[in-house]
């Protein structure tokens, strides 16, 4: 048989286009690479070239013609031991050849499959069903990953009085001892014993060879870490602040969070991103953020977001053990202060688990990080004005706890949540969505979003506590949903 | 090429006895790769194969050179101009048209494309997007290696444009520092999709850009696969002596745009054509079979067929495989805890 030359696609959009000329002749001889032909696209003029050697057998489309369809037949060429009679049994013909694949044919087939594509099987997702109505959930939320059984540090009978940096620094110890895979990376972490001295005494357990001072390089760090993280090492990446991410954002998103799905499964990357996150005190815009909703929103990643000393140590643990990129969302102004921390080398918390830090049936309250103390705080004055609030700690941001901010929902009927960050696109925003779409009809009043001003962070004392939410906000946002 | 050698002198061919099963090698590889990609052009060409789609017609000497001085064991890693370098590696053909295709039976079944397929099996890790990321990655793979005492090396490959990201340089001053066993091959090919490496490049010597770091680097004839063989051995013997990261530019040349729907206005037809003429690299080997007696014409056209029966066969494959199935949408995304 000849070898068909069909009238090639030059760009992912192109369908037609004129067959400007023709560089060879019927009877030429021509080698894989040789230019034949050239065609003129709506954005240019291309060349194309043969990819099989042979004689040009016949011409089929004449030199100028103008909307030759892509997969049309536009010569054919005789392979070494074919003479022209093997063109007689081939009908010129002019329509695109059917078993290749033109763009149309693709488009149907990829509606036909996101018809049967499961609505979502992702835990937190919009319960969109495949028919593409919205499933309202009237009793219990949507089955997500069963997390009913509550494993925090109250099942532990000993505790001790640790500051959220000691948890810290154990969690990553604790880790360190038990697999040789764990590493600690960044700047300032080893002989400076971590800017903000979390990372103290492990140069001192642990040698240069597992703790290991970076040059200033977020980029570069991040990649060489991820890359190592490919490899199976674990490790344990300090960032002096998260501000200082957004340097290697690139490398967290699409090297370590995407790998895995690219690779078709081949590729794991267990590394943990560290570090404080947030405003802290008086250090300006730059140095002030949360970059909470940034990373909650990429698919690949799990973001954490500890508050008490036992939320960091537990927290850091598991995440350490994850054989998933983990961002983990520490914040400088809780590092100094102290909690009870489960005594035992084997407490671990869950990621993907919220903790009711207080019981309450008038109002829900969710926060995460630095916001579930004032949250806390805000649900004492609530209680002194009659007003019971129940206030969830997220401790992991994605996946988001659904469950428990659902039933928690249907308890109270009122919802408030509360974040450093901007309100636009916040994880505020994400709570309101799941709370309307998981208990809509549970629902008292709307969601209320406690968020910090869509201003940069200003540096003078009293604008920077004016950015922030305060307790005070919390509170009136609580009675408003109240309704008093 | 025109270009001299300015610090190291680069092997010449003369210096270089390979034997005739090695040349016969290098040959049949390079055939390979550039039979697979003219026929990934014609899938592409015929709407099977869509998107982005950036062919190493022209490269070939550099990869099958640096794979012939480099172990099994040894990892790569490169950029979206990556088929060449997978079938190198070993990777099957088949698997790599399928991903191509965007079909089930690809190496990533059909979620990367044809920037990003990855093989543990072979140690090829990609396959990356973002010009210039694979630099600090590679740069982890070798702090891995040392980490962890194993003697490998890290072929790290990056275009002549990448060299002028900010994480290539952040990645040389680790290595470095660290003495990390990384090699950066430069596939200088003198553009950057169409800006010429005159007008990209402040100096157009890529091999010293690791000079501030005591980095030492190498020119070397990216079309002379025995040039390319030769300075990759120096550099893996440099790197396994635990001296710390090497740098070899490999000045090439690409046939074809910088992806399929370039036409390639920015240079002229003599160029390519000289280029083509004069220094094709599997041109170059051929001549050396021939002259050395080592194989006649009807012997060469015998491996030609086989290797047009392999990628005539990854082609059938890859239009054959089905497209992935829709669950496959939400899988690897995140592991198991
Ligand atoms: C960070 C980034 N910027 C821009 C692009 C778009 N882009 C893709 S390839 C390319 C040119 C790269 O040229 P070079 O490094 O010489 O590699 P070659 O394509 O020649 O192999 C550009 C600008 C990209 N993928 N990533
Ligand atoms: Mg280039």
């Amino acid at each position: 048989m000849p070898i068909e030359v069909l009238m090639p696609a030059l760009s992912p959009t192109m369908t037609e286009g004129t067959l400007a000329k023709w560089n060879v002749k019927e009877g030429d001889t021509v080698a894989s690479g040789d230019v034949i032909a050239e065609i003129e696209t709506d954005k240019a003029t291309m060349e194309v070239e043969a990819v099989d050697e042979g004689t040009i057998g016949k011409l089929v489309i004449e030199a100028g013609t103008e909307n030759v369809a892509v997969n049309q037949v536009i010569a054919y060429i005789l392979e070494e031991d074919e003479d022209a009679s093997a063109l007689d049994n081939v009908s010129a013909s002019s329509e695109p050849k059917k078993d290749a694949a033109p763009a149309k044919e693709e488009e149907s087939s990829k509606e036909e499959s996101s018809d049967k594509a499961p609505a979502s099987a992702s835990s937190n997702a919009a319960p969109v069903s495949a028919s593409g109505a919205i499933e309202r959930s009237d009793a219990e939320p949507r089955a997500m990953s069963v997390m009913n059984a509550t494993q925090d540090e109250k099942t532990y009978t000993s505790f001790k009085t640790q500051t959220v940096r000691e948890a810290l620094r154990d969690a990553m110890a604790e880790e360190m001892r038990s697999d040789e895979n764990v590493f600690v990376m960044g700047e300032e972490v080893a002989q400076y014993q971590g800017a903000y001295k979390v990372t103290q005494g492990l140069l001192d357990e642990f040698g240069d060879k597992r703790v290991i001072d970076t040059p200033i390089t977020e980029h570069g760090f991040t990649g060489l870490a991820t890359g190592s993280a490919f490899m199976g090492l674990k490790p344990v990446l300090e960032f002096m602040t998260f501000n200082f991410a957004m340097q290697a954002i690139d490398q967290i998103i699409n090297s370590a969070a995407k790998t895995l799905y690219m690779s078709g499964g081949q590729l794991g990357c267990p590394i943990v991103f560290r570090g404080p996150n947030g405003a802290a005190s008086r250090v300006g815009a730059q140095h002030s953020q949360c970059y909470a909703s940034w990373y909650a929103h990429c698919p690949g990643l799990k973001v954490v977001a500890p508050w008490s000393a036992a939320d960091a140590k537990g927290l850091l643990k598991a995440a350490i053990r994850d054989p998933n990129p983990i961002v983990f969302l520490e914040n400088e102004i809780m590092y100094g202060q102290s909690f009870e921390v489960p005594d035992d080398e084997d407490f671990v918390l869950p990621i993907g688990q919220a903790k009711i830090e207080r019981e309450g049936t008038d109002v829900t309250i969710v926060a995460f990080s630095i916001m579930v103390g004032k949250a806390l705080k805000a649900a004492e004055q609530l209680a002194e004005q009659g007003i019971s609030a129940e206030v969830i700690n997220l401790r992991t941001i994605r996946p988001l706890d659904v469950n428990t901010i659902v039933r928690s929902v249907m308890k109270t009927n009122r919802l408030v949540t509360v974040e450093e960050g901007w309100h636009f696109s916040g994880i505020g925003a994400e709570i309101a969505s799941v709370a309307m779409e998981h208990a809509f009809d549970y629902l008292d009043a709307p969601v209320a979003r406690v968020t910090g001003e869509d201003v940069p962070m200003p540096y003078a004392a009293n604008l920077e506590a004016l950015a922030l939410p305060q307790d005070s906000h919390i509170v009136a946002a609580a009675k408003a949903v109240c309704y008093r | 090429m025109a270009t001299t050698p300015k610090r190291k002198r680069g092997t010449t061919r003369a210096d270089n006895q390979a034997s005739s099963d090695d040349l016969l090698k290098y040959y049949r590889e390079m055939l390979l790769i550039r039979r697979f990609e003219e026929k990934a052009g014609q899938l592409y060409g015929m709407g099977l194969i869509g998107g982005f789609c950036h062919l190493y017609i022209g490269q070939e000497a550099v990869v099958v050179g640096m794979q012939a001085a480099a172990s099994n064991e040894d990892g790569v890693i490169t950029s979206y101009r990556d088929h060449g370098h997978m079938l190198a590696t070993g990777m099957d053909a088949a698997g790599v048209m399928a991903e191509l295709t965007g079909r089930e039976g690809g190496y990533s079944r059909g979620k990367g494309g044809s920037m990003h397929m990855f093989s543990k099996e072979k140690n090829f890790y990609g396959g990356h997007g973002i010009v210039g990321a694979q630099v600090p990655l590679g740069t982890g793979i070798a702090f891995s290696y040392k980490y962890r005492g194993e003697n490998k090396v890290c072929m790290t490959y990056l275009g002549d444009g990448a060299v002028n990201q900010g994480q290539v340089y952040e990645a040389f001053n680790m290595a470095a520092l660290w003495q990390l066993p990384v090699i950066y091959c430069i596939e200088n090919n003198q553009y950057a999709m169409g800006t010429s490496t005159q007008r990209h490049s402040s100096s157009p010597d890529l091999y010293e850009r690791g000079k501030a770091y005591g980095i030492p680097g190498e020119q070397v004839d990216g079309m002379d696969v025995l040039a390319v063989k030769a300075a990759g051995e120096r550099a893996v013997e440099h790197c396994r002596s635990g001296k710390g990261p090497y740098i070899l530019e490999l000045k090439t040349y690409r046939y074809r745009g910088h992806s399929m729907s370039d036409p390639a206005k920015y240079r002229t037809k003599d160029e390519l054509d000289k280029m083509r003429k004069e220094h094709d690299p599997i041109d170059m080997v051929k001549k050396l079979l021939i002259d050395g007696d080592i194989i006649d014409e009807a012997g060469l056209k015998d491996i030609d067929k086989e290797v047009k029966a392999e990628v005539a066969k990854a082609a059938e494959f890859a239009q054959n495989s089905p497209e992935p199935d829709v669950s496959e949408l939400f899988t690897d995304i995140l592991i198991d805890a």
